[in-house]
């Protein structure tokens, strides 16, 4: 049986066929269009309407952007090289771009002042941020406050020297006492820095600079997008630790605390921005004489972080109701008291479950610095609707200043949030 | 007892307010630097530069200012200010005075207890249409679209306008000077309507300015001027008379490219008188002899001034009209230096 079969077959493939490559319709960039684009005919319509879409949208912006005169004195300058062809005035934007960047008002020759303020904020943001790197890096964290200060406004050295000698007597003080008490300790840590402000601040030279490459320049003087990003970092940074402790401050057991806590968090929530700087800029000036006003810029940060700290606390109150109750349970009997047991076991948990919704303030917060234009600082867009639209050169320029103003803004504000994912996937220990 | 205590302290409190607020031209000297309010950017009335220099219409009043009492035209600290802070700026003291287009009304000057100290701009409400609508008269507007900024006092001037005159229009409300341009040329609107300088400004920043005009009814009155605050009348004379002291070199045809020569003496006495070389006019306002020729000397007469920033050779292209002086049938007519 087995010859007659073996006979009866005329032909036996002895090795495999190879694979032919799939029909060229089941493959590559047509089967995905296929699946992606085209999978039914709602779908077809849709693909297409979509793309004659993109195409309207681009065929409109791309020859006004690639038309664009980057080299002209005015407005009208650049009309006549454009002679009625589509074309924007991107000139507009490298003829003021210091004032864009500075404001008006920061002396030209110390633009690399604040430049390198800036560059020094990514080394004391990055151990933060990042923390795999090495925890040294803190230190210079911690110095970095008083260097920005002193390189953008300029003055005596003694002025930072004397705040941070005051800064760090009062965190030796406290870090001593708080073993014990943290009332006592918090307290005269306060008191410690403000008698070595006192006694420091009579010894070192504390004034202004008139003349040289670090002469003062006064708040007034700041302006431009260097003025959105100080009160953004400042506001954040310190509007998170505040924020915290009003959450925490919001659920404690001691009733005077509890209510001091809720009405200023309610008071602040039920206000506008804008009124509160309002407040800052005009209502403050009737309460102060003339000369002894305190700083316009210090005004709008306390405000600006007392507002955002509000929002921050209601975001960390909600990471605090998330945790189960067993949380808290677990850490009493653990003996830990209420600081150790909220430093180890309640926050980190508290705040890994508030991350998005403290970015969500920050990034709102480092937008709404722009209200400031309203009570004439010259911050990026007071800097684009005052000085820039009124001058005679420029009147008239729109897109242009305002979408550069939105492409910086957007380029801050998406590095914000993908940072905040990637915090998001590093901390995602739970919940898989 | 204690409401007497308690009016008593409102007394006290009160005469030191009026003590404090009575020494501003000293109060200026001292500090070596006028502080003088600004607006945040109106094109050719007020706006930094590429360098960030203060320059305008409503600016050089500042500099003429700081030219007379401090002598240096540069002496000027510019505060901006919007509309909205700009009179709370004046009444706490945070500046020394005001330039700021505003418009002298009764309540302003009465209930806000300012010291409008003359005008150096007389505007008023004005209508802008296309060349191509071909209407050479606000009366013949008849059924027109207007484009109106809301909430203003064009809106009410507007609508009187037109109800007395017995036509009708159909108003389009828009918010900002800068929408009202986009909505105008976008056809929205057969006419708009803001105070003439407004217009001739947004005229000049149109692609095509030409093909747009001005009709020459002028609706309401908005006299624009410097102020300063009530109770301080050696300081509302100072600016008072800076103001005037230009308006009257160019009636007296003194320009600063002359001005060297004729503060050498002329044979017009009010021209001494002016310039300081005769008379004690300088010592009267507290200032030194010369305070008239620096005021001058800062950036011109006033027709230097008004070509130089807002005249016809400029964009904005405005011409004299009211602010002619009253030789030439305007309306400026300033008080004889004697």
């Amino acid at each position: 049986m087995s010859d007659q079969t073996n006979n009866s077959v005329a032909f036996v493939r002895t090795e495999e066929v190879p694979s032919m490559p799939p029909p060229y319709t089941a493959s590559g960039p047509v089967k995905w269009a296929r699946d992606n684009l085209f999978s039914t005919p709602a779908n077809s319509v849709l693909t297409i309407v979509a793309l004659y879409v993109i195409y309207m949208i681009l065929s409109g912006t791309m020859p006004w952007v690639l038309n664009g005169i980057w080299d002209s004195p005015s407005l009208s300058a650049c009309r006549e090289i454009l002679d009625g062809k589509s074309g924007a005035c991107f000139a507009v934007l490298t003829e003021r771009w210091n004032q864009l960047l500075f404001g008006f008002k920061y002396p030209v020759d110390l633009y690399w002042r604040p430049t390198i303020a800036f560059v020094l904020f990514f080394f004391a943001a990055a151990p933060v941020l990042f923390f795999d790197l090495p925890r040294k890096l803190l230190i210079f964290t911690g110095l970095y406050p008083f260097i920005a200060f002193w390189l953008i406004w300029g003055g005596e050295i003694g002025t930072p020297i004397t705040a941070l000698i005051g800064v760090a007597v009062g965190y030796l003080v406290y870090s001593r006492l708080v073993a014990s008490n943290f009332a006592l300790g918090f307290f005269s840590g306060i008191a410690a820095a403000f008698v070595v402000w006192l006694v420091v601040g009579a010894v070192l030279p504390t004034g202004m600079i008139e003349e040289g490459s670090m002469r003062s320049v006064p708040s007034r003087d700041l302006g431009g997008f260097m003025l959105n990003m100080m009160l953004g970092v400042t506001c954040v940074s310190l509007s998170v630790p505040i924020g915290i402790a009003l959450a925490l401050g919001r659920q404690s057991d001691m009733p005077l605390i509890k209510y001091i806590c809720v009405v200023f968090i309610e008071f602040i929530r039920g206000v506008p921005l804008i009124t509160l700087l309002f407040v800052a800029s005009v209502m403050l000036a009737y309460f102060f004489p003339p000369e002894a006003t305190v700083d316009l810029f210090l005004r709008v940060v306390i405000m600006i972080t007392l507002f955002s700290a509000a929002y921050i606390a209601e975001v960390v109150r909600g990471g605090l109701a998330a945790l189960p109750k067993g949380q808290y349970e677990a850490a009493d009997s653990l003996g830990l008291d209420y600081a150790q047991s909220m430093r180890l076991i309640i926050l980190p948990q508290a705040l890994k479950i508030s991350i998005p919704g403290i970015v969500n303030v920050a990034v709102g917060l480092f937008k709404d610095t722009t209200l400031v234009s309203v009570i004439s600082m010259f911050d990026l867009v007071g800097m684009i609707r005052g000085p820039i639209l009124a001058s005679t050169d420029w009147n008239g320029v729109y897109w242009e200043l305002f979408g550069f103003a939105a492409l910086l803004f957007f380029v801050v504000c998406y590095g914000i949030s993908q940072y905040s994912q990637w915090l998001e996937r590093r901390l995602a220990t739970d919940h898989r | 007892m204690k409401k007497t205590v308690f009016l008593g302290a409102l007394t006290v409190a009160g005469l030191a307010a009026g003590v404090a607020a009575a020494g501003t031209l000293d109060d200026v000297k001292a500090r070596g630097k006028l502080n003088c309010g600004v607006t945040t950017g109106l094109v050719g009335f007020a706006a930094p530069d590429a360098n960030g220099e203060w320059a305008g219409f409503d600016v050089s009043i500042c500099r003429a200012v700081a030219a007379a009492v401090l002598g240096d035209p540069s002496a000027v600290e510019f505060v901006p200010t919007t509309g909205k802070t700009r009179f709370t700026a004046l009444a706490s003291g945070e500046i020394d005075m005001l330039a700021r287009n505003t418009t002298w009304t009764f309540s302003r000057d009465v209930d806000l207890k300012f010291t409008f100290v003359g005008v150096n701009y007389y505007d008023g409400q004005g209508f802008m249409v296309p060349k191509d609508l071909g209407v050479s008269s606000a009366k013949e507007l008849d059924g027109a679209t207007v484009c109106i900024q809301t909430g203003t006092t064009t809106e009410l001037n507007l609508a009187d306008f037109f109800r007395s005159n017995n036509i009708s229009y159909e108003p389009v409300p828009i918010e900002t000077n800068a929408e009202a341009q986009q909505q105008y040329l976008a056809g929205a609107c057969d006419v708009y309507t803001t105070d003439a300088s407004g217009l001739a400004a947004t005229r000049a920043t149109f692609e095509a300015p030409a093909d747009h005009v001005l009709l020459p009814e002028i609706i309401s009155k908005e006299p624009l001027g410097p102020l300063v605050r009530h109770g301080d009348n050696e300081w509302g004379d100072v600016v008072r008379w800076t103001l005037n002291a230009m308006v009257t070199a160019e009636e007296l045809g003194v320009t600063s490219a002359n001005i060297a020569e004729m503060s050498a003496g002329t044979d017009n006495p009010e021209i001494n008188r002016l310039l300081g070389t005769e008379g004690t006019l300088g010592e009267m306002l507290g200032l030194s002899a010369d305070w008239g020729k620096n005021a001058i000397m800062a950036g011109g007469n006033y027709g230097e001034v008004f070509a130089k920033n807002i005249g016809e050779e400029t964009p904005i292209g405005l011409a004299r009209g009211l602010n002619a002086q009253w030789t030439n049938g305007g309306l400026l007519y300033s008080p004889p230096f004697r």
